[in-house]
């Protein structure tokens, strides 16, 4: 509710420019799909050497948080095994 | 040294390149500057329109790179500056027609007659675009302060780079005051900041534009008109002056009698 009420009182040119500057950022950054894959899996191998990490879970994208745009990555770390 | 090539781009289409191709050109023929036009949109040719040219054309671009004439027979002058050319795109061929080599050759041979040579491209990122850019000293983008044009243009900017043309400059073209103090339109500062290139100048929205493209007359003739006057601002800036940036707020009648009498 507090999220709504608040767009609702943003300028469109402000909204405008949030917008804008996610979609260049996802046009600057070029990745491929394939290529956003092969970046996981790079990550992946350099966190295994230091942490125990769920290689099924792992969740990466490019998302915008707010006012942040940011390439989020998860990697869910292995519970121990006793 | 010879002429100075300047590309006039956008990605997006029907931003306004053509007409500130045409309107620049004008601008800088009226201050005794030697110009030629050249319409890199082959297959969809415009630049003649907007100057009244169209009835003139007896050769193109195309027909100069394929040796079917000399140059000079291709070149239009215009009607109203002697020292102003146009070199038109074939209607009935496309962008395949030429290639950046040619342009290159064709371009080479202009500057040693012409102060200035604006090539007006192509929207898009293909073989148009990239005969456009070949030869170019400069680039000079045009957009809209709209969502989808500063797309655009940020992608252009990105692949002049690649081509080894840097630093372009920016025109914004069609803003509205009334709609950037709204909030409603994004403004000059919002644009530098998104684009991140240095600002030639801005044109605001006019309705003589229409007025002048149908008759073929363009609005840089015009001076006492709003975006005569941003035309002819920008081809000084082009020449190296410094020209202020035009007040795009008009004077209200209570601002303009409190400066009279001292108040403002």
């Amino acid at each position: 509710m507090e999220k709504l009420g608040f767009k609702r009182n943003k300028s469109s040119k402000n909204i405008a420019k949030e917008r804008l500057q996610f979609i260049l950022v996802q046009d600057r950054i070029k990745l491929s799909p394939s290529e956003m894959k092969s970046l996981k899996t790079e990550l992946l191998e350099v966190l295994k050497k230091y942490i125990d990490v769920d290689d099924r879970k792992i969740n990466m994208q490019v998302s915008r948080e707010e006012e942040m745009m940011a390439l989020v990555a998860n990697f869910p770390i292995k519970r121990e095994v006793n | 040294m010879g002429g100075k090539t300047i590309v006039i781009t956008s990605g997006k289409g029907g931003v306004g390149k053509t007409t500130a191709t045409a309107n620049i050109g004008t601008a800088l023929a009226s201050i005794d500057k030697r110009v030629c036009l050249i319409d890199a949109d082959i297959g969809l040719r415009n630049l003649d329109v907007v100057l009244g040219l169209e009835n003139r054309i007896v050769y193109d671009v195309v027909d100069v790179v394929e040796k079917n004439c000399r140059l000079e027979q291709a070149l239009i002058r215009d009607k109203r500056f002697s020292n102003l050319f146009l070199l038109p795109a074939a209607q009935t061929r496309d962008k395949t027609a030429v290639t950046p080599y040619q342009m290159q050759e064709l371009i080479n041979v202009l500057k040693e007659e012409m102060d200035f040579i604006l090539v007006d491209s192509p929207a898009g990122i293909e073989q148009g675009f990239k005969n456009a850019i070949a030869g170019a000293d400069q680039a000079v983008i045009v957009t809209t302060p709209e969502v989808s044009a500063v797309r655009d243009a940020d992608r252009i900017i990105g692949l002049l780079e690649s081509e080894g043309i840097k630093d372009p400059e920016l025109i914004i073209n069609r803003i509205r005051i009334d709609m950037v103090d709204r909030g409603d339109m994004m403004g000059i500062q919002d644009m530098i900041e998104i684009l991140a290139i240095a600002l030639l100048g801005i044109v605001p929205e006019d309705e003589n534009i229409v007025i002048s493209t149908n008759k073929g007359e363009p609005i840089a003739l015009q001076k006492k008109s709003r975006a005569g006057q941003a035309f002819n601002n920008l081809a000084r800036r082009i020449i190296g002056e410094e020209v202020d940036f035009m007040k795009l707020k008009k004077d209200t009648l209570m601002k303009k009698i409190k400066k009279i009498v001292g108040l403002s």
